[in-house]
């Protein structure tokens, strides 16, 4: 990739907006059209594009596998502990009203934006696992190639 | 402005107790679990919690029996939405016995893999295998225990997409295994579609998810064609999920590749679940009533179960191997399950509870002595078996004693369901089914003698070298043997159960709370 230039300044600086982006639908999800799902294959994007264009050792240097597997589970554990949370307080299963007893509707608030930040944790954990699935199994395309 | 104040104040709560808190409970442990075996990533840690998991299901679920034996009913809110619009956990007689059937040799089979497992699949998988395992079981009880139709489907995909890479794992000492599951996993699909598409039409006609809710529109609108559609889709697509007759095409190749464990499991449980669907549908979500009216029970139904019990207990008896002659008679057991829902009575439903039951518990039994085989000598094929009933005289007396089971001899769980079967059809008049049963009994000693014949009378292969399994690995097995022979004997759980069961299908929808 040394001379494809303009792909790597590019990508560059991409990357880094593409995670702001993924922030931005992550957590204004409730207020706009985004969400957790949304947000997190954004997130995986900007991982997937930097490892096309700088091969894939040097995106899992960045995300080693071992970590991806790691986000996979905790996002579900986000959203399942919130669950366990409201249930240990004497709510029903997943009830956000438990967050904030005095103020219910500000409870669902909150607990809908911590369940969606769950969800796009384990989104962009299995997306990135995903890809170092598949291009692990794709020979190494060479320069000339192109 | 106003009314978002009035929104914000402090809403009156009672707190929920522990005991109320037990549908949830029952599908929460394994599910939260899994992902904390691989967030944790400990290889030692995967076994103890994944088997802790298993065992705290059994509690809830048999404390969750004894609440609704009685008849009654436990309905809970997910997140505080009140059904119909809100997700509901509905648990009665019927999915509380399943229920414990499914945590009962879930926390069984993971006994034994802590020791049998290592034969099968490299320990660098365990932790990962101990984990799908768990979201295979979350998905198995959540498709029972939920009251709404939508989230069956939910539940069936997570506990399909487990199984397919459970049954793959049996790579590690065949190559076969990935074929056989990308098998299942297409015709898996297929039935998964079918019944969101049934589910699909039944919410364009109804507009509604709840099955109670379903039910009582459903009951007003039986000549619906859209109805008539979903009924028709919903049947095909957990018919596949169950392997009933024709359908079953995927599971002998899946159950011959798939590492033993998991093929314990799944025998004792994952059909068992699709035929529980199967019954909550035909008769809590479209109701005896819509059942009289379409020709399900007499065109399809009861002789597609005949075919099951004659066809496959043939092709069972003409397997090479344990493994493959077990898949076979599973279908050919199912047959006695369809035929006692084509029996369409109260004592037909019974037998078909009590064998859901009963020949699960047989099964997991037999598939975990194979996998004892397995664990010694590498493989199951009766070439393979000879003269082990007197290196490995433990197993192979379970395995005897289970073989009885699947017979049906008198004393053994099997005797138990297929002497109500009988009892039902003669109860209808139609004692020519009831010589069909004992008439494929008789195929059934059959093929099970042709394992005894392997393992007792054929002399062993020369050099071969084998010895008895550890103790460890023989407790789970001898612990479903004698529970074949216990509720053979002692039948007022299961009995007690089936009836409870029965009772509550045949009379259709309990309505909404």
């Amino acid at each position: 990739m040394r001379h494809h230039l303009i792909l790597r300044v590019i990508t560059k600086l991409l990357v880094g907006t593409i995670f702001l982006f993924a922030l931005y639908v992550q957590f204004h999800g409730d207020y706009s059209p985004g969400g957790g799902f949304q947000a997190g294959v954004i997130m995986a994007v900007g991982f997937i594009i930097y490892g096309l264009v700088f091969k894939l050792e040097k995106a899992k240097a960045v995300f080693p596998p071992w970590l991806v597997h790691k986000i996979v589970a905790l996002g579900v554990l986000v959203y399942a502990g919130t669950g366990v949370y409201s249930l240990l307080v004497g709510y029903t299963f997943l009830d956000y009203a438990a967050i904030d007893p005095h103020s219910p509707v500000h409870g669902q608030h909150l607990g809908i934006l911590i369940v969606e930040l769950g969800v796009g944790i384990t989104v962009t954990g299995v997306m990135v696992a995903i890809y170092y699935a598949f291009a692990a199994h794709a020979p190494n395309l060479k320069d000339e190639d192109w | 402005m106003a009314s978002s104040v009035s929104l914000s104040e402090p809403i009156h709560h009672v707190a929920l107790s522990l005991a109320d808190q037990l549908p949830i409970l029952q599908i929460i442990i394994p599910f939260i679990t899994a992902p904390l075996i691989v967030f944790l990533g400990v290889r030692q840690l995967a076994w103890p919690l994944a088997f802790l998991a298993s065992v705290l299901c059994v509690v809830t679920s048999s404390l969750l029996l004894k609440q609704v034996i009685d008849g009654s009913e436990i309905s809970y809110q997910l997140g505080g939405w009140a059904p119909p619009l809100g997700i509901e956990y509905r648990v009665d007689a019927v999915n509380a016995f399943v229920l414990l059937l499914i945590s009962g040799i879930a926390s069984v089979v993971l006994f034994w893999a802590r020791l049998g497992l290592k034969a099968e699949v490299p320990e660098r998988s365990h932790a990962l295998f101990y984990a799908l395992f768990l979201l295979c079981l979350t998905g198995l009880m959540g498709v029972v225990i939920t009251g709404d139709a939508f989230n069956v489907f939910v539940f069936l995909e997570i506990s399909s997409l487990s199984t397919y890479v459970l049954i793959a794992q049996g790579c590690h000492q065949d190559k076969r295994a990935f074929t056989a599951s990308y098998n299942y996993l297409i015709m898996g699909t297929i039935g998964a579609t079918f019944f969101v598409i049934g589910i699909g039409f039944l919410y364009m006609a109804t507009g509604t998810l709840n099955m109670a809710d379903l039910a009582d529109r459903i009951a007003l609108q039986h000549d619906n064609r859209t109805i008539q559609a979903a009924f028709a889709f919903i049947v095909v697509g957990m018919g596949l999920k169950a392997a009933i007759y024709p359908l079953h095409l995927w599971m002998p190749n899946a159950y011959t590749f798939a590492p033993s464990p998991v093929v314990a499991f799944l025998s004792g449980t994952a059909t068992k679940m699709a035929l529980y669907v199967l019954l909550r549908f035909m008769f809590t979500v479209f109701q005896p009533a819509f059942l009289e009216e379409v020709p399900l029970i007499e065109a399809i139904i009861l002789p597609f179960a005949i075919v099951a019990m004659f066809a496959s207990s043939i092709s069972a008896f003409a397997q090479r191997d344990l493994k493959r002659m077990l898949a076979h008679s599973s279908v050919a057991q199912l047959g006695y399950m369809m035929l006692g829902i084509g029996l369409f009575s109260h004592t037909g439903l019974t037998a078909t509870v009590i064998h859901l039951f009963n020949h699960g518990i047989t099964k997991a039994a037999l598939f975990l002595g194979v996998g004892c085989y397995v664990f010694v000598v590498g493989g199951a094929s009766y070439e393979k078996l000879k003269g082990l009933g007197k290196t490995m005289p433990w197993t192979s007396a379970a395995m005897v004693i289970a073989g009885l089971s699947l017979v049906g001899v008198p004393g053994t769980a099997g005797f138990v369901s297929k002497w109500i079967l009988v009892q039902a059809a003669f109860e209808q008049g139609w004692w020519i089914f009831a010589f069909l049963i004992v008439l494929s009994s008789i195929l059934a000693v059959a093929y099970v003698w042709r394992m005894i014949e392997a393992l007792y009378l054929a002399s062993p292969a020369e050099g071969a070298m084998s010895q008895e399994v550890p103790f460890l690995m023989l407790l789970p097995l001898w612990a479903l043997a004698l529970s074949t022979l216990y509720f053979g004997l002692f039948t007022d759980i299961t009995l007690g159960a089936a009836k409870a069961a029965a009772s509550g299908l045949m009379s259709g929808s309990s309505g909404m709370f």
